[in-house]
């Protein structure tokens, strides 16, 4: 059978390839023929840095599993074996935990461009869900790889986080066993945590990110002006008059976004890996030790916010369930927010003064319940926490009404000749 | 346009400033500390001067167990036959680890528990905890052993550094106000050690800043090849951002 | 989109140099990833230099001790052993140890600093089994004109008392011989180089 020649037109080994599989094709839809708007600003950097972390933490993570031991009595030596026998073992456990750091910051910072430019909204809803699962993902794994040095905080975290499902009434306590698969947080747990670390939620993640991609270029990127680059193409060529290949004028806009933030995370890596006792804890540099819990017991920072729901919801009925129920509740509603927002517009540039302070009390919320998840429990931190929960809450659950309501500016058919 | 802006810029602002309001508490103790310390791993002579004092009166009973001696030696830049006559009293092979020779079950009944591994110590507690312990031994009747420390009450180390240091006593309440602000120490020498108070305090330095450099031996050579990564990234982003703006030319 | 302003010189000029100092970046980051799979300084202490006591080994006899993992042997030749080395030249590969399977200070047929002491890694040079200690002869079952060898059970490799390989076996040369050097008359320190011979 003849086959049928590529639309390509490719010649020689190309052409060959392109005969049997969709290389130039690939190339084309997703870089040198996929059309962005040409006013991407700061905020669009962290998608594609999104995506160097995760290269990062894949490559690093694969190297250290070449020295680690999954095993309790020999975790926290391999740790230190790594850290000091191993040829730059130093410097690949770094990239890895400050790597786990800055995926969360990237991650935060990506999810905030979508939700003040509207790109979660019409017809982007299942980026967004993508985008969420993605998050939902990261959180477990990166909850699996904090305890895999298995420090007193590894072991106390992890403690505290499986013994969260114990609040779930009548299977609660026994539940916790089954996870743990152990009476306490064993040998076994830290097996389990470091498969789901290094296989299963890796599969996931990667598989989410290509989903996430896919769906991205189906309908083509948003923008700061939330405008539809599609309404308007040239008559010939059919290309959106305000769209950019990706290729290669993102590629070189990318590189030197990864320039500037190499110098910030490699500059962290090498000069303060323990981020201030933020990204590897003190009490993390001595073993576990089941029978003794460090003084002061916090989540990583990035759960910071999350931790501090969980604190601050008071127990009732005979069960702190509610906590858990909250604290899950913060996550789920992110997968709401296409169908929350109903304003006309889609970006931040065009709505009124009601839905930014409202994102800026959410941003303050947010920030303040980061900062005091982190903090010793006290009456004040208890109280502030209690009060950005709520806020927190609001800016999501009110959203239908105040977007509804808000007048909004009218939206240019075209990007401004200023715009980016 | 201007408002986005603003309320960009101010988010922006805003996670800065909570950056700030976070990272400062992180950096201070849980417990106040009554000697402040900053530790030089630089200095070679000092850190050289600590393993030797690590090593006569503290590796009888403290391991450190995830240092080798061979790795100790190269970083320290100590010849081989020094580091065998002078620094290993456990073991005759320069590739093995630094562990005490006191069995671990003796050690248990004597002391209530073994003595810690001192590996990870300065990571752990912070080089600073360790210069303030070994400066805030003092005389204390009601403990077994006659002597308490101020930075981890009831110890159950003994003072094992009294002949060099000499022996102190708390400061009595009534003089207290004035002294935890005038002078800094919180203590008075009762006899005199071997060495001045001021020569112990630099040996209690040396000491820290082995420890700072056996907690970790890889920080000499990250912090090396950290200037040239950022000189390299340097030199990068400018070539990148000229590559940038060239091809942007003809967006407009 | 137009053209206008666009230095087409400039563009592949600033993209060249761009690329090629990113691709030294990421040859220079590849460093720490490959370098990590080096021996780590675990594997080099475990394969720190071993001293062998020779002084209770009878003659005639075969120590084995590891030394990085490997098997090394250290027999104590009688004159007939050594006597049995000229025998056996003529159906050799390689008498004389041309190929670089010994330090340099090794030499002759004795291949060994002191002639009734011979040192030898116990590992075939085929495929890595440790031959079989055959000083026994005649052994028919090995050879017609055995003279007391080493014998390899895996692929019938034959070695002679010198660890010198056989010709017609798959093994294609001699057995290894570690560097070695005696602390004194008894003492055999395997892993190290004599004083002065690096």
């Amino acid at each position: 059978m003849a086959i049928v020649p590529n639309p390509h037109k490719t010649t020689g080994f190309l052409g060959w390839i392109d005969d049997r599989f969709p290389l130039t094709k690939l190339w084309k839809d997703h870089l040198s023929e996929y059309y962005a708007p040409k006013n991407f600003n700061f905020w669009y950097y962290f998608g594609s840095l999104a995506l160097l972390v995760l290269v990062n933490q894949l490559l690093t993570g694969i190297w250290l599993v070449m020295h680690y031991k999954p095993d309790a009595a020999q975790a926290w030596d391999s740790v230190e074996y790594i850290m000091r026998d191993v040829p730059w073992g130093n410097v690949l456990r770094y990239l890895h935990s400050t790597g786990a750091s800055a995926f969360f910051i990237v991650v935060y910072l990506h999810m905030f461009r979508g939700l003040i430019y509207g790109s979660h909204r019409k017809p982007r809803e299942l980026i967004w869900i993508f985008g969420c699962l993605i998050f939902l993902a990261l959180m477990a794994e990166a909850f699996c790889g904090y305890v895999l040095p298995w420090g007193n905080m590894s072991f106390w975290g992890a403690q505290v986080i499986i013994n969260l499902f114990g609040t779930i009434p009548f299977i609660g306590p026994d539940l916790v066993i089954w996870i743990q698969g152990d009476f306490i947080p064993a040998d076994a747990t830290l097996n389990r945590l470091f498969s789901f670390h290094v296989i299963a939620l890796p599969f996931v993640l990667v598989g989410l990110v290509v989903a996430h991609l896919i769906a991205l270029h189906e309908v083509g990127s948003n923008n700061p002006e939330g405008i539809d680059i599609k309404k308007h193409k040239d008559p010939v060529t059919h290309i959106p008059l305000d769209g950019i290949p990706f290729h290669p004028y993102y590629t070189v806009k990318d590189v030197v976004g990864v320039g500037v933030f190499l110098m910030i995370f490699l500059g962290i890596v090498f000069f303060a890996p323990d981020g201030g006792g933020y990204f590897l804890e003190k009490p993390n540099f001595t073993p576990a030790n089941p029978l003794a819990t460090p003084e002061h017991i916090t989540p990583a920072w990035y759960f910071g916010a999350f931790y501090a729901m969980l604190r601050a919801t008071p127990s009732f009925a005979g069960t702190q369930i509610w906590g858990v129920i909250v604290m899950g509740a913060a996550v789920v509603i992110l997968f709401f927010l296409p169908w929350l927002d109903r304003s006309p517009v889609k970006s931040i540039r065009y709505k009124g003064p009601i839905f930014k302070l409202w994102v800026g009390a959410f941003v303050i919320s947010f920030v303040l319940l980061n900062y005091y998840g982190m903090q010793p429990p006290s009456p004040t931190g208890t109280l502030i926490s209690q009060l950005c929960t709520v806020v927190y809450f609001l800016f999501f659950l009110l959203m239908p009404i105040y977007t509804k309501r808000e007048k909004t500016k009218p939206v240019p058919e075209r990007v401004p000749h200023d715009a980016h | 346009m201007m408002p986005t802006k603003s309320i960009l810029k101010n988010s922006l602002k805003a996670l800065l400033a909570t950056a700030a309001l976070v990272a400062g508490p992180a950096l201070a103790s849980t417990h106040a500390l009554p000697y402040s310390f900053t530790p030089d791993t630089g200095n070679l002579a000092s850190v050289q001067r600590g393993a030797r004092n690590y090593m006569s009166y503290c590796s009888g009973c403290h391991s450190m167990r995830h240092l080798r001696y061979s790795r100790m030696a190269q970083d320290l830049q100590i010849p081989e036959d020094l580091l065998k006559a002078n620094l290993m009293f456990t073991s005759d092979k320069v590739g093995d680890h630094i562990l005490s020779a006191m069995p671990s079950d003796a050690a248990k009944n004597w002391f209530g528990q073994p003595p810690p591994d001192l590996t990870l110590e300065a990571r752990y507690r912070g080089a600073d905890w360790v210069y303030s312990y070994l400066l805030s031994f003092y005389v204390d009747s009601s403990r077994p052993l006659g002597t308490n420390n101020l930075v981890l009450p009831n110890a159950s180390m003994p003072n094992v550094l009294w002949e060099l240091q000499g022996l102190q006593v708390e400061k009595t309440a009534a003089h207290e106000g004035e002294a935890a602000h005038h002078e800094g120490s919180p203590f008075e020498a009762v006899t005199q050690g071997k060495l001045s108070a001021e020569e112990y305090q630099k040996w209690v330095a040396d000491t820290a800043n082995f420890m700072a450099y056996a907690a970790e031996p890889g920080r000499a050579q990250r912090v090396s090849t950290g200037f040239k990564v950022l000189l390299f990234l340097f030199v990068f982003t400018i070539l990148a951002y000229l590559m940038k703006r060239e091809w942007w030319r003809d967006v407009h | 989109m137009s053209n206008q302003g666009v230095d087409p010189g400039r563009r592949r000029f600033l993209t060249l140099t761009t690329s090629v100092v990113g691709g030294a970046g990421v040859v220079a980051a590849a460093w720490p990833f490959l370098a990590s799979l080096k021996p780590s300084e675990r594997a080099k202490a475990l394969g720190a230099p071993v001293a062998i006591d020779i002084s209770t080994a009878e003659a005639g006899q075969k120590i084995t001790v590891a030394w990085r993992g490997k098997p090394v042997w250290v027999i104590k030749r009688t004159p007939e052993m050594l006597a049995s080395l000229d025998k056996v030249t003529p159906s050799l590969l390689d008498p004389d140890s041309e190929a670089r399977q010994q330090p340099d200070y090794i030499k002759g047929a004795a291949r060994a600093i002191k002639p009734e002491v011979a040192v030898m890694i116990g590992s075939c040079t085929h495929l890595g089994c440790s031959p079989t200690f055959r000083p026994d002869h005649p052994a028919p079952d090995i050879d017609p004109n055995w003279q007391g060898g080493f014998y390899c059970p895996c692929h019938g490799s034959k070695f002679d008392l010198s660890g010198r390989v056989f010709k017609g076996v798959p093994a294609p040369l001699n057995l290894v011989i570690p560097p070695y050097h005696f602390a004194s008359d008894t003492l055999v320190i395997v892993g190290e180089d004599p004083k002065g011979a690096a």
